[in-house]
């Protein structure tokens, strides 16, 4: 994406040129385009941790690794794909998008927006740096508890869980100034006449989504801050010997953390519906009730957490409750599904690239849904918890709800970003590459999981060995198409069909008003919109 | 119906600058530091003093080129709003950080201590727990030092916490009646009413430090005290460490308003300070009322 923009970079004599351009940019479009550029490299290095795992599990026994060096591996994985791959996807979007879409010269803060990025790489560094300090001999390695640092094992851990402490402090702030830019940007610098209920649905998912970051994140700060001092300056919050308690933890991480789901999803379901009316050619399906509804989701992803931990033991009215809190959740999630679906409903469809992806999307994200409601229910969790049918479940989720959105966004706006189409050919191979390899790799662990295979466990039965062999397989394949995925993006950038104003037949919306690629300055002059 | 006169103007989109990214390295810098200074490597106070110097040199340079930009008149009605919202927003990020401290200290005198209590002695390695707070632990056993005592003290609500409560409620009207000195123009009222708020603020700071000083080397009292102790230092810590923000940030502002900086309609940077403050102000009731009293 970079040559590209600096095209129109010429316009401002006064700026840096070179690597000290993206250091020090306040453009929203360059700083979009860091996040973007971090999020796909930070996508290649958590999947290449997690093939390694597949390649682990391929037989039983333990081949390739020491089971520490396992657990490193799957909580490290988790982490990047979640902090810095998926969120910084969401928000490179969000740079890029919001205002063009809205109608405002640049992102409402612009200083604290470059900083909210260049929080990242430090935070990566962190996260990662253990792993090399381990082959000089400091310490043993990164964090090994998983990605929800679970006391009292997060507690005896060794120097990698301090790492992942502060790791997540940079990644917090970050979290909090995208925040705030977001929401200032959204309430302060739309277009004069467009009322918050005629914004594009990617400010509503993105304005919901800055609201639980800043209602969660701050807490898990918090709880790994008190992780800290439990580990080195005697406190006692997760220690039951002073009236703590273990299981603290997990409800100040859970209550993080259940939100964070929503968090990586709601700018997905935000610019998810703008691509379905443009394949469809007709207006999106039910506005006000799409609105409604990211709402009492982002209302209700707060109330439900303990659903993480139903097996912990709980008073009997707790986990009720929690059971059908978390099933409310389903009502507006079963709302926005029908508006996604009422929205292509007898449109004239072209199924291009982006389209490919998003409806894919809807019916892999759906079964991830449905999933989750066999989790939310007490009685069959005590089943399936800790075992491979919930690493199925949040797959389909975080890989299909989360990743594949973000791919269906990323073909759908990258010739408005770059000014070039990119290849039909490759971009609908990487789709069927990566939504069948995508099925084969996790359909089996369903399946893994009701038979009761045990997630995190770098060894297993001999029982599961053929359906881990199909999944390993299948995670290669979809790792490698990724690579296609890649090299589409690249070449676009670097040239290629040039794209015109308004790239899709069908779309509609202010982004489309400008040329590809858009001018440094978005809007000097904010349109009216009528 | 639409607003088209508050942005008719040009919204300023300030130049490149290198500060956020050094202020990241800063950050890096001073977290690895403490994490190898906390694991015992001596490289690591070094890289912790490198990172605050990098710190402190860019917060300052960063809030000077605002107070320069602001002076320069580069910011009007369009940006201030932008700065206000923003402000808000991260206040409430700041009352979520303490939430995470205060629902801590509920699960534990709720949940996890009455829970302890109520273990069957012949099932439990923690025999002597009472339900009664504030619990150290066991038998109200002070942990992790040496010296062992029969029961806990609690901190006295009465004593010093309620001439801090007084402290800072005052301080809370000393910078409301500054802010009217500055709407009547009367700058003479806005410099002595944040010159008093400053004052008020040291104090607190420095009647927590003898609190803190007697709870450690009189009272017994530490952050390895159980559930009460750890509860009691990591509230009141960070509570007395945004007291500390908040007071420096008043003197910057103290020292803009001695320079003639801020009129009547212009003043966001004075404004931010002061509902930061009240934020500090009402975590301490909070505090007051469930750290101290009840
Ligand atoms: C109606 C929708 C959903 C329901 C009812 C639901 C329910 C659940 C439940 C009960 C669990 C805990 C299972 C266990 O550990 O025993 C779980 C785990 C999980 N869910 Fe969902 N879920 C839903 C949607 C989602 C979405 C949209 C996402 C993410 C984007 C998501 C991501 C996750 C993740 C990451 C975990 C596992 C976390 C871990 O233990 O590492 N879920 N879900
Ligand atoms: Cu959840």
């Amino acid at each position: 994406m970079s040559s590209t923009t600096a095209a129109h970079h010429d316009e401002h004599h006064d700026h840096p040129t070179g690597i000290m351009r993206w250091l020090t940019t306040t453009n929203h479009k360059d700083i979009g385009t860091l996040y973007l550029t971090f999020s796909l490299i930070m996508f290649l290095v958590g999947g290449a941790m997690i093939l390694a795992v597949r390649a682990e599990l391929f037989q039983p026994g333990l081949q390739l690794m020491k089971p520490e060096f396992y657990n490193q591996l799957i909580g490290v994985h988790a982490l990047v794909m979640i902090f810095a791959a998926l969120m910084p996807a969401a928000t490179g979007f969000a740079n890029w998008m919001l205002p063009l879409q809205i109608g405002a010269p640049d992102m409402a803060l612009p200083r604290l927006n470059n900083w909210g990025f260049w929080l990242l790489p430090p935070a990566a560094i962190l996260l990662t740096l253990p792993f090399t300090l381990a082959l000089f001999g400091i310490g043993d390695g990164a964090i090994a508890t998983g990605w929800t640092f679970y006391t009292p094992l997060s507690i005896q851990g060794g120097i990698g869980v301090d790492f992942a402490i502060f790791s997540v402090h940079l990644l917090g702030i970050s979290s909090v100034l995208g925040s705030i830019n977001v929401i200032v940007t959204i309430l302060n610098m739309r277009a004069p006449g467009m009322t918050l209920m005629k914004m594009p649905m990617f400010a509503w998912g993105w304005l919901v989504t800055a609201f639980l970051l800043i209602a969660t994140i701050p807490v898990l700060a918090g709880a790994v801050t008190m992780l800290l001092t439990d580990r080195h300056f005697g406190t006692h919050f997760f220690d039951a010997a002073g009236g703590g308690d273990p299981i603290l933890f997990q409800h100040l991480f859970w209550f993080f953390g259940h939100p964070e789901v929503y968090i990586v999803l709601l700018p997905v379901w935000g610019f998810m519906p703008q691509i379905l009316q443009t394949f469809s050619r007709k207006p999106m399906y039910g506005y006000k009730a799409q609105v409604v509804s990211l709402w009492a989701i982002g209302a209700l992803a707060l109330v439900v957490w303990a659903h993480h931990f139903f097996t912990v033991g709980m008073p009997v009215p707790a986990l009720l409750y929690f059971m059908y809190s978390t099933m409310a959740i389903s009502l507006p999630l079963a709302v926005l599904f029908f508006c996604w679906i009422a929205t292509i409903w007898k449109g004239s469809l072209s199924f291009e690239t982006p389209m490919l992806f998003a409806t894919g999307w809807i019916v892999l994200f759906g079964i991830g849904g449905l999933t989750g409601l066999v989790l939310a229910d007490v009685a069959a969790d005590a089943q399936y918890h800790h075992s491979y049918f919930v690493v199925a479940h949040f797959h389909y989720t975080l890989f299909a709800g989360g990743m594949m959105g973000v791919m269906s966004g990323v073909y759908y706006w990258l010739p408005k970003m770059t000014g070039h189409m990119f290849s039909e050919r490759l971009g609908k191979l990487h789709f069927w590459l990566t939504a069948i390899s995508f099925n084969l790799t996790f359909i089996p662990q369903f399946f893994l999981g009701l038979a009761g295979m045990p997630r995190r466990i770098p060894d297993y039965a001999l029982q599961f060995t053929e359906f881990n062999m199909i999944s390993t397989v299948a995670a290669f394949v979809l790792g490698f198409s990724q690579l296609i995925f890649v090299y589409n993006i690249v070449s676009c950038v670097r040239g290629g069909k040039k794209a015109t104003d308004r790239v899709w037949e069908g779309a509609e919306g202010l982004e489309w008003t400008l040329p590809s690629p858009p001018p440094y300055h978005s809007f000097t002059e904010q349109p009216i919109v009528k | 119906m639409s607003s088209q006169t508050h942005n008719a103007g040009h919204y300023y989109v300030p130049n490149p600058v290198a500060y956020p990214v050094i202020l990241s390295s800063g950050l890096l810098a001073l977290a690895s530091g403490f994490i190898f200074n906390i694991n015992n490597f001596p490289a690591g106070k070094w890289m912790m003093i490198v990172g605050a110097l990098v710190i402190l040199g860019m917060v300052f340079k960063w809030m000077g080129t605002v107070i320069a930009e602001c002076q320069n008149g580069l910011y009007t009605k369009w940006e201030d709003k932008s700065f206000r919202v923003g402000m808000i927003v991260f206040i409430c990020s700041e009352v979520a950080f303490f939430a995470a401290f205060f629902g801590a200290l509920f699960f534990m005198r709720v949940i996890s201590i009455p829970e302890l209590a109520s273990f069957d002695p012949h099932f439990t390695m923690y025999k002597d727990f009472t339900s009664a707070w504030p619990s150290a632990g066991p038998g109200g056993v002070v942990l992790g030092k040496e010296y062992v005592v029969g029961h806990l003290n609690p901190m006295e609500a009465w004593g010093l916490p309620a001439i801090n409560t007084l402290i800072l409620l005052t301080s809370g009207a000393t910078v409301t009646w500054a802010h009217w000195g500055l709407m009547k123009n009367n700058r003479k009222q806005l410099v002595i009413g944040l010159f008093l708020t400053v004052a008020l603020g040291i104090s607190f700071l420095a009647c927590q430090a003898v609190e803190y000083h007697h709870a450690y080397t009189e009272m017994g009292l530490t952050l390895g005290s159980g559930a009460y102790g750890a509860s009691f230092f990591m509230l009141t810590g960070f509570h007395g460490f945004h007291v500390m923000l908040g007071t420096l940030m008043l003197i910057v502002i103290l020292i803009r308003s001695m320079k003639g900086h801020f009129d009547a309609d212009h003043h966001f940077g004075f404004e931010g300070v002061a509902w930061y403050w009240h934020f500090v102000d009402v975590v301490w009731l909070g505090l007051f009322v469930f750290v101290y009293w009840l």
